[in-house]
């Protein structure tokens, strides 16, 4: 008798981002939300988890820098039942836990999947933190990266590997233009100068169905996701 | 099979989450009772000479080739507070899956089917270490550093300490580590005729205490 | 049963390696009550009966002389074989002094408890007086429904005094397995014994340990003991066996004393059928 292991799961250790799990199913998708301090993910996550809840079944990782901060907010939010939020600590480096040491999340991300399996869809949102920030590849199949009009809207301009190379920018806090005086159409000549073809999105969550582009993006990864070759 | 590989297991970017604990320096630090680097050393060799030395002994058996299952249960009874043990096997998962992941083996397949939430952490290392091609004595050493950078890091980013100092601090403590790695590899050789009661069980009561204080705060840095 | 002189009989001459001595107490069932079909003193431990409390034997461990001395070799077996109840405690504070030379002292202490038998070692603290060494041992060996209560207490030095030198380990076995390995080294020449990982000033340490079958089922929750830091701290546990654990330091005696009873209380307002646990005085 061990007091210590009540409840016990089949293993299941992978260590990469392989598209099936050790049974033979596939796994969720995992998508990433990074982006500086005060933009809007925890906000995005939410209405994401709103607007998507009744077509998936869907999860929540956060990765706060004071442990559950996230976490809580989701939960006060009731946009998901509380099994379905984890809050992976980080140490006081977010970045790290995304990127150089993805392996507290992916425990997370399987630990969620066995509990309350099987997922379509896993956001794994990163603590905030500066314009490098990027998730890793085993970690996430795709990342959304959310920066917002007041931060500056030079942001676009200046780039970085979260603006450059994320599989989807949006820019938040639209309604805020006016009043912080950026400039939304210099916001996307620069995004597209430094992205290239790569989607953004332009959103105000305030509004209603103010997530909507990125949610439409999300289906589409969806979809492609369920498509694509095991 | 190569020492180098010992670089590989030791290096802080090992990917098996220990960047997100603090050994108990998060603690002692809110405490005061770490405040600059020579309470940081005092700290770290206090560790060392104890959870230290315990891990490093059961790493050094689990690298001998000995029974982790068994080991795992020396390791629960050398860990009477319930925060540490949870905190043991979470970071044993993490390290299993970086241990598969670089030098896969049937040992840790079987380790990581017979204790799917984690094993204890020093065990699993021992084990990779033994994967890897690596001596009880080297495992001994990599857990004995592992005791003090981890503090000595979390340190650097919770007292804003200065980086040459806190490595300063490291450097001072070659000699402890020298020592303790040296116990723990001996003693792990003495199971053969001595069980696994040769294996250190020695306790540090504020690691102990704060550590369960710790695991009860809403808000904190790092996860242990 | 004795193996060497009892007390009385040759002045225990204490030889240049000290004082050898044994003492054992076996408890058993007769009828109703728990009888002491041995109870032998031996060199510093005089053994008294007390007036038993229920079905439950009590002994007290009186000191016949002061000891341990640095050199001295000293054990007591108690035993509680099955269904017997056996509650022992200690007249005063044990006190460990240096010996004519550096040699250290040792004090084992081994303790038995068969089936559905009960044991409490709740002896007065051990208090190691500066310039003594001691290494000290429990070692426990339990049948899977025995129960029970042990307390340990070590004070660094005399009032105003610098710390001796002790060692402890602490062995439980249940039914064959380890449920709990501990040692812990104190006092000038153990590294970091005195920094903020280990007492960080504290000059008291002291341990609790529960072990009850009831816990396979219940096992009892963490508790947060101690209030402002100077009163000292104290954590409660559960092992990862049906045991649990208190831990705690403080700046001196009185005050883990004071700790420890507030755990004990705790026991006995949380643990059903705990309320055979007593103090120890």
């Amino acid at each position: 008798m061990h007091l210590d292991h009540a409840e016990t799961f089949p293993e299941r250790h992978t260590h990469s981002a392989e598209p099936r799990r050790p049974d033979g199913t596939r796994r969720a998708l995992r998508i990433g939300l990074g982006g500086p301090v005060g933009s809007g993910k925890t906000a995005t996550v939410a209405a994401l988890c709103r607007v998507l809840r009744d077509e998936f079944s869907i999860a929540v990782v956060t990765n706060d820098i004071y442990t559950r901060e996230d976490a809580e907010f989701l939960l006060r939010e009731a946009v998901l039942p509380a099994e379905r939020i984890t809050a992976v600590e980080t140490g006081a480096c977010p970045h790290t836990a995304i990127r150089d040491d993805i392996s507290a999340n992916l425990e997370a991300v399987e630990d969620l999947e066995n509990a309350i399996g099987p997922l379509d869809l896993v956001l794994v949102e990163s603590g905030g933190d500066n314009l490098t920030a990027t998730f890793s590849k085993g970690l996430v199949d795709a990342q959304i990266f959310v920066i917002d009009v007041a931060g500056g809207d030079d942001i676009p301009r200046k780039g970085g590997p979260g603006v450059t190379n994320s599989d989807l920018l949006v820019i938040n806090k639209t309604d805020l233009a006016a009043h912080v005086g950026s400039d939304l159409e210099s916001m996307a000549r620069d995004a597209e100068v430094q992205r290239g073809h790569l989607p953004v999105a332009f959103t105000c969550l305030k509004t209603e169905d103010g997530a909507k582009p990125v949610a439409d993006w999300v289906r589409e990864r969806l979809t492609d996701w369920t498509a694509g070759p095991a | 099979m190569s020492r180098a590989a010992l670089f590989v297991l030791a290096d802080g970017r090992f990917p098996a989450g220990g960047h997100a604990h603090s050994g108990g320096a998060e603690p002692a630090v809110a405490a005061g009772r770490i405040k600059d680097a020579d309470s940081l050393e005092e700290f770290c060799r206090g560790r060392l000479h104890t959870a230290g030395l315990v891990a490093a002994g059961l790493a050094a058996a689990a690298a001998a080739g000995h029974d982790p299952l068994a080991l795992d249960e020396a390791a629960d009874a050398r860990t009477p507070v319930q925060a540490l043990r949870t905190t043991a096997r979470k970071l044993g998962r993490q390290m299993m899956r970086a241990a598969r992941a670089t030098w896969p083996s049937a040992e840790l397949d079987a380790l990581s089917a017979a204790r799917p939430r984690g094993a204890h952490q020093p065990v699993v290392l021992g084990l990779a270490a033994r994967s890897a091609g690596l001596a009880p004595l080297d495992a001994a050493y990599a857990v004995a550093y592992e005791t003090v950078s981890g503090p000595a890091t979390a340190a650097v980013r919770l007292l804003s300490l200065d980086p040459f100092d806190a490595t300063a601090v490291l450097a001072r403590l070659a000699p402890d580590l020298d020592r303790t790695a040296a116990a723990a590899a001996a003693a792990a050789g003495r199971i053969p005729e001595e069980g696994f009661d040769a294996l250190p069980a020695a306790s540090a009561p504020l690691l102990d205490i704060t550590a369960q204080q710790h695991a009860a705060w809403p808000v904190r840095l790092f996860a242990s | 049963m004795t193996l060497v002189p009892p007390p009385a009989a040759a002045a225990p001459g204490r030889t240049a390696v000290g004082v050898r001595a044994t003492a054992r107490i076996t408890a058993t069932v007769g009828g109703t009550a728990t009888t002491l079909p041995v109870l032998d003193g031996d060199g510093p431990f005089e053994l008294r009966r007390l007036r038993s409390h229920g079905s439950e034997a009590r002994v007290c461990i009186v000191g016949a002389m002061s000891a341990p001395l640095g050199g001295d070799r000293l054990r007591i077996e108690a035993t509680a074989q099955q269904g017997a109840a056996l509650h022992i405690t200690s007249a005063a504070a044990t006190l460990a002094l240096r010996g004519p030379d550096s040699e250290h002292a040792t004090y084992d202490v081994h303790l038995t408890a068969g089936e559905h038998a009960q044991l409490h070692w709740l002896p007065k603290p051990l208090i190691c007086a500066g310039g003594s060494d001691l290494r000290q041992t429990w070692t426990v060996d339990l049948a899977p429904t025995a129960r029970l209560v042990l307390r340990e207490e070590q004070i660094l030095g005399r009032t105003g005094e610098s710390p001796g030198h002790v060692a402890t380990r602490l062995t439980v076995r249940r039914g064959g397995r380890t449920l709990l390995d501990q040692q812990a080294e104190y006092g000038p020449g153990a590294p970091g014994w005195d920094g903020p990982a280990v007492l960080a000033g504290h000059r008291a340490a002291g341990q609790l340990l529960i072990v009850d079958p009831v816990f396979e089922e219940t096992p009892l929750e963490v508790q947060l003991l101690g209030g402002s830091p100077e009163d000292g701290q104290a954590v409660l546990t559960p092992l990862a066996g049906p045991a649990a654990l208190v831990t705690a330091v403080a700046p001196d005696g009185l005050r883990l004393r004071h700790l420890l009873d507030t755990a004990q209380a705790t026991f006995r307002r949380t643990v059903p059928g705990a309320s055979a646990i007593r103090e120890g005085r």
